[in-house]
């Protein structure tokens, strides 16, 4: 556990690093779960105490936005000016995503029927 | 000073106090949304938000104090992020022969999601900061926040836009691609990972197990996808 927590920790600081170096716009920990992942793919498989570890971490995601969130009280005169346009954009844009995604995934998706058996 | 008094002054400089606090609201918000049968409109992280906001004003503590004591939870983000290549992996291998449908119809998502959300903002007047802070609401929470101090926006507002996102998604984003025809279950569960993450997954999971599987893939795809085009396109526009 400890071991696999200190891999995730790694992955993280070496995307961080490959960002502040080369001066990339990708947050560091994006970086960091690609490493990870290629690591997995080369691998074949996931170690269950990596798996275990990941779970921790994941189990209770949404919890990790709250101190964040909460600092939407620094901003609370730019949400009263602009609540319409983010409301707008927000509704409509979800929607026309969610329309445009599985419409054309439907259309694609049609080609390689042996995989949706899965 | 009266001993109660004392006792508050030490509480509320000590940054344990804080993280209570979040760890607190957020349970109490997790009874709430269970009690509600996991709802998609009664949101723990939107519930806890509100409360400890409103403890905050009674208080009268500002952010920085809160921070103090919350950056413990929020120090976490880097790594939870890390930590999902595990589930992607994990859903990556059981869809693996669909692969090139999948990526192409994510990754049109991931643009659509961005320029209709910035277009429309936009022409409804919201300024730069703002429209920065809009432009990445799909992607998942912690990888969105990410984007959005690479534009140059507010990680707070985002992550409430991004929830607002999840919630719409995942309540009216079934009604959606009823009315558009999309009946086969990956492309619904592609397409509700890919506008609402998270919030629409657990959502697409209850509904079906293949709907969750490839809404929990198109929720990891698209947090990569939109992390590499978003800040590239931005440059190129606004940079």
């Amino acid at each position: 556990m400890l071991a696999m927590l200190t891999l995730i920790f790694s992955c993280q600081l070496v995307g961080e690093l490959v960002v502040v170096t080369f001066g990339l716009t990708v947050p560091g920990p994006v970086l960091g779960m690609l490493l990870l992942f290629v690591g997995l793919m080369v691998r074949g498989s996931t170690p269950a105490s990596l798996g275990a570890a990941a779970d921790g971490l994941l189990s209770n995601l949404s919890l990790l936005f709250v101190p964040a969130g909460v600092g939407v009280m620094l901003h609370a005169s730019l949400l009263s000016k602009q609540w319409l346009p983010l409301s707008v954009a927000v509704f409509f844009s979800t929607l026309v995503t969610v329309v445009v995604t599985g419409w054309l995934m439907q259309r694609l998706g049609r080609r390689a029927p042996a995989s949706t058996a899965e | 000073m009266s001993s109660l008094d004392a006792a508050w002054v030490y509480l509320s400089s000590n940054p344990l106090w804080h993280l209570t606090l979040t760890l607190l609201a957020y349970q109490l918000s997790l009874k709430l949304a269970a009690k509600s049968g996991f709802h998609p409109l009664v949101n723990p992280v939107l519930i806890s938000i509100v409360v400890i906001i409103a403890v905050l004003q009674v208080t009268g503590a500002d952010y920085a104090t809160y921070f103090e004591g919350a950056q413990f939870v929020h120090f976490l983000l880097g790594p939870a992020t890390v930590a999902l290549a595990v589930p992607l992996y994990r859903q990556f291998v059981a869809v693996r022969r669909s692969l090139a449908a999948i990526l192409a119809s994510i990754i049109t998502g991931s643009v659509t999601a961005s320029a209709t959300a910035v277009l429309l903002g936009y022409w409804l007047g919201a300024d730069a900061t703002t429209l920065s802070s809009l432009a990445p609401k799909s992607v998942t929470t912690p990888v969105a926040m990410g984007i959005t101090e690479q534009l140059g926006g507010i990680p707070s507002l985002t992550a409430i836009l991004v929830i607002v996102t999840g919630i719409i998604g995942a309540s009216l984003g079934p009604l959606a691609l009823d009315a558009a025809g999309v009946r086969a279950m990956p492309a619904r569960g592609l397409a509700i990972g890919t506008a609402s993450h998270g919030i629409g997954t657990a959502r697409a999971m209850q509904v079906s197990e293949v709907a969750g599987a490839f809404s929990g893939l198109a929720m990891g795809l698209n947090a990569v996808a939109t992390a590499l085009i978003l800040p590239t396109l931005w440059r190129l526009f606004f940079g």
